[in-house]
Parts: structure tokens; sequence; C-alpha cells
């Protein structure tokens, strides 16, 4: 970790419009909660359902997309990354340095109105605390996966995007098996945990789901730092 | 004293080959890396920066490979061509950033030296962002001079610099250069490397064509075959008079328009009045044909 990386990419990406956008994504979601538990009677099980379908299977991979582009895709495209890399730090640490900027984003600004929904629409704390480990897991395991695309390729967002909307949400509910590569139903697995029993299911076991989310943030954490070793710069030439 | 070394070094990206089986060695001084642009001078700065690796052949800076290591930077300093930078920041803050990445241990003070050394001080509480291209380029440099680095590799450092800001990177770069350390800076205007480089490489078509001081390659420059096309009032008896002469190489009248290429230039030039004078021939034009830098390569590479 090096605290000059943090300090500066926390400054280039939270600063200006990137910002307000991802607030305002906070607000929409604690806004829905607010209209439905306003509009309509709601039970424990149905904020489940409607955190389940807003937080985790929109606003979440949304979110990472997000902030996981967001912390390095910038100063990849515009060349500005030379400042970083030539530098005597390992790559490594410029890596786990923005990692953190970013799950520190999904902290603040997913997991906290996450939580602040499921309060809303009348969860219980249990509840509440389910719901923000679950986001909690996705949104780390979201920001790392998106940050390491975008140093292996220019399309990240493009891939990210057919990620989060076909793979999650289309191919998993045809495939079942698809559903263990889903990033969605390892944080689910999480949540389940941890909530009152038969408020969530998911379809990917307990153990599978906490080896998959901290053996994949180890690895493509680590993974990222390799391939941003083997970074090539060239210009317009 | 350090020295950078391009050891049979080629760099391809995909079908096209932006630098053919180059070698060569940079000491101490002030060395120029002159081409026409598209010659690969920024493919070789980015591999002896260790932004790029290279297809064949190694890039080392006092025997350590540049590519995947990042410990060269505690002796590299580096200014691209690319404009961006952290525009959020100020001018200064971009160079605390830099001391503070190099781990030095008075960041403050490392970069109040850069920023004096560039002439930036009045300006270094500014946002990046409004500063001109000058000013830009001129924070960057402080940030690469931050860790006051034994080798300084500048691509195109003159691009967009009006002529006072031209002159005060000569006169910083001389300093270095005098100081013993490796400078190395591309360029594609002859003026600009003559006037700085004790040590000119030329690469031409991504391959390496010519090396010396600034004496030889100026000669080579000039000392070439040249065409000419001439107006005058006989071309005719000028065109036998002319090909006559063993500096002479070639004389064609087509369309009306005479055509000479010469063999050596100052020859030529002492021969072609002389000549008219004797034929009682009056020259109206005589112009260059070729004198386009390109031109000007592509003989160096023939040779």
């Amino acid at each position: 970790m090096n605290r000059t990386i943090v300090r500066l990419t926390a400054q280039g990406m939270l600063g200006g419009r990137r910002l307000w956008l991802l607030g305002a994504l906070a607000l929409l979601l604690v806004v829905i909660a607010v209209a439905t538990r306003l509009l309509a009677p709601v039970s424990e099980a149905d904020a489940a359902a409607l955190l389940r379908a807003v937080a985790f299977s929109t606003f979440l991979p949304l979110f990472g997309l997000i902030v996981g582009t967001g912390a390095i895709a910038p100063e990849i495209d515009d060349g500005s990354i030379v400042h970083l890399l030539a530098k005597p730090v390992s790559r490594h640490t410029i890596v786990q340095s923005k990692l953190l900027v970013a799950v520190g984003a999904v902290v603040a600004l997913a997991v906290v109105p996450t939580m602040l929904a499921a309060a809303v629409l009348g969860a219980g704390p249990r509840t509440v605390l389910a719901f923000g480990a679950g986001a909690l897991a996705a949104g780390a395991v979201y920001s790392v996966l998106f940050l390491l695309l975008t140093i292996v390729t220019r399309h990240a967002v493009i891939i990210g995007l057919v990620y989060a909307l076909i793979w999650e949400s289309l191919v998993g509910s045809f495939v079942p098996g698809a559903r263990n590569l889903s990033v969605q139903q390892w944080a689910l697995s999480v949540t389940e945990s941890i909530a009152p029993s038969g408020l969530v299911t998911a379809d990917v076991g307990l153990g599978l789901a906490y080896g998959l989310i901290v053996g994949g943030f180890v690895a493509a954490t680590w993974y990222a730092g390799s391939r941003l070793n083997a970074l090539t710069l060239t210009s317009e030439e | 004293m350090a020295t950078l070394t391009i050891d049979t070094c080629s760099r391809w990206f995909g079908n096209v080959v932006a630098v053919n089986d180059v070698t060569m060695s940079i000491g101490p001084g002030i060395t120029g890396l002159l081409g026409p642009n598209g010659a690969g001078k920024s493919t070789l700065i980015n591999m002896l920066a260790g932004f790029l690796p290279p297809s064949a052949g190694a890039v080392t800076l006092d025997g350590a490979a540049t590519w995947k290591n990042p410990e060269v930077y505690r002796a590299l300093g580096i200014v691209t061509e690319r404009e961006a930078t952290y525009d959020f920041l100020t001018g200064r803050q971009l160079v605390v950033a830099s001391a503070e990445l190099h781990g030095l241990p008075d960041a403050g003070a490392a970069a109040q030296r850069a920023l004096e050394t560039v002439a930036m001080q009045q300006a270094q509480d500014r946002k990046i962002g409004e500063y001109s291209k000058g000013m830009k380029q001129r924070v960057k440099m402080a940030s690469a001079l931050v860790h006051d680095p034994q080798v300084l590799l500048l691509d195109e450092p003159f691009n967009g610099m009006d002529p006072r800001q031209r002159l005060h990177l000569i006169e910083l770069l001389r300093r270095m250069g005098a100081e013993g350390r490796t400078v190395l800076f591309s360029s594609h205007i002859l003026e600009e490397v003559e006037q700085l480089a004790h040590q000119i490489e030329v690469v031409v078509a991504g391959r390496y064509a010519a090396s010396g001081d600034y004496r030889e390659i100026r000669r080579l420059m000039t000392d070439r075959p040249h065409q000419y096309t001439i107006a005058s009032s006989d071309d005719r008896a000028l065109a036998s008079a002319l090909v006559a002469d063993a500096s002479t190489a070639g004389v064609s009248l087509e369309d009306g328009v005479l055509r000479v290429q010469a063999r050596e230039f100052l020859r030529f030039a002492e021969l072609l009045p002389r000549v008219a004078r004797d034929a009682d021939v009056r020259l109206f034009e005589v112009s260059p044909a070729d004198e386009s830098l390109e031109s000007v390569f592509s003989y160096l590479v023939e040779n």
C-alpha cells in the first residue's frame, strides 16, 4: 500500500463527475426504498426480494464497474499512468493502493446505502447486516475484477457491461451451472448465511462461495499487479 | 556514470517493424536521437524507458534490463511526449507526489529544488489543467528531475516550446550533460540536435543510419548527390556544358525543364556559375529539388 497512490487515485476517481454519478446511484437506491415503503406495506420477505433484484442484480455490478474501471482506466487511456510507472514502486503496490480506494468507495457509496435501504424497508438488524455483508462481498469482487479487466483490455467497460447484464441476469437464469460463476450468487450466499433462515436463498454453497470470494479477490489482485508490470506504453507515433 | 545499451534490438507491432536490429550505446553527456517522424525514435525511447519490451535483443541500463524492472527508475528520469498529466493537481502537488513515490526523505524540499530548476515557482500553485503546453512540459520535467537522476530521457522535448523556453531547456540540458549525466533526447530537426548534442545517432525507418558528432552528420548530409531544377536563357547549351564536368552525375531536359544531378554539393555550387558564364548563359533560377529531410535521411540509409 502506498499513501501517495491512494491519495492520487482518490482525487482522480472521486473528484469531478464520477463522484456525482456514484452519489446519484446511491441516492436512487435509497429513494426506491423510501418510495416502496410509502406506497405499499412491505414484509421482510418483500424487502429481501426487492434488495436482491435492485441492489444485487443491478446496482452493485454497475457500481463495481464504475469504481473498478475508474480507479485506473482514465490514466491508462490518456497515458498519465507513466507518472506512476516511472517510479521505483512495485506494480502490486500500485494495484493494491488503487483497489483500496475502489473498495473504500464501495463501502461508503454502495454498502452503506444498501444497508440504509434495507433499514428503510423495515428489515430487522440481522437482515440489514446480512445485506451489508453481501453487498461488501459483491462490491469488492466486482471492483477487483473490473480493475483487472481494465489493465488487460481496452474494452473493459463493454465486457463488464456484457458480464453484468447478460451473464449475471440472463445466463444465470437459464443455465443453473453458470450460477457457480456468478459473483451475485456468491454474495447472496454470504447474505443467506447471516440473514434469518428462509429469507434469502442462494444457489452456491456457503463454503464454496466464501472460497471463491476470498480466493478470487486475492488471485485477481495478484494477477492485476503482474499484468500491470507487463503493461506496454506506446506513443501515437 | 551511467550507460544505456541497446543491443541488436528489434521491435515489431504485428506486421509493422518499428525498430529494426538497432545497436547503440549511450554514455554520459548529451546524445541526440535524430530521425524523421515515424522513424522509430519514440519506440526506442519507450524501450529504453522500460515501457515496452524489445521483440528481440536487449535494452539495459548499466547491465540491468529496463523492462519489468521498476528499480531502474531510481537512476532514470523520463519526459514523454504525451501531454497528459494529472490535471486536477497543482504543479507543486504533482512534483511532491513524484518525490514521495521515489521515497525521498524530504519530498517538499526536493520538489522545491526541481521546480526552481525549471523556473516554475511562480505557477506552482495553479492547477496543471490551466497550464500552457510549455508549462506542462516544464512541470513534467521537474517531476522527472526530482530524484536527481543519473540518466534523463526526453521524447521530442522541444515540441511546442517558444524560443525562450527552448533556450532555457537547452541551458538546463547542457548543465546536466556537463555534470556527467547521461542525457538522451529525440528530435526530427537537425539544427536542434546540432546545437545541443555532442553525439548524434540517426535512425531512419526503424534502422540505425549514422552516428557521430554534429560535424560528421552535417558533412554526411551536405556531401550527397543533390538534384536541382534550373531555368536559364539557354537550357540546352547549359546542359551540354554541365555534362562535361565530372561533378555532374546526370542531366535531363524534359518538357523544357532542366534537371541536374550533382555528385557533390560544394563542387557543384562552384561549378555551375563558372560553366554558365563560360557558355554565356544567364541563370534565372536554381532550386534544389529534394531538400526534404526525408530525402536526406533516405540517402543516409542507402549508404
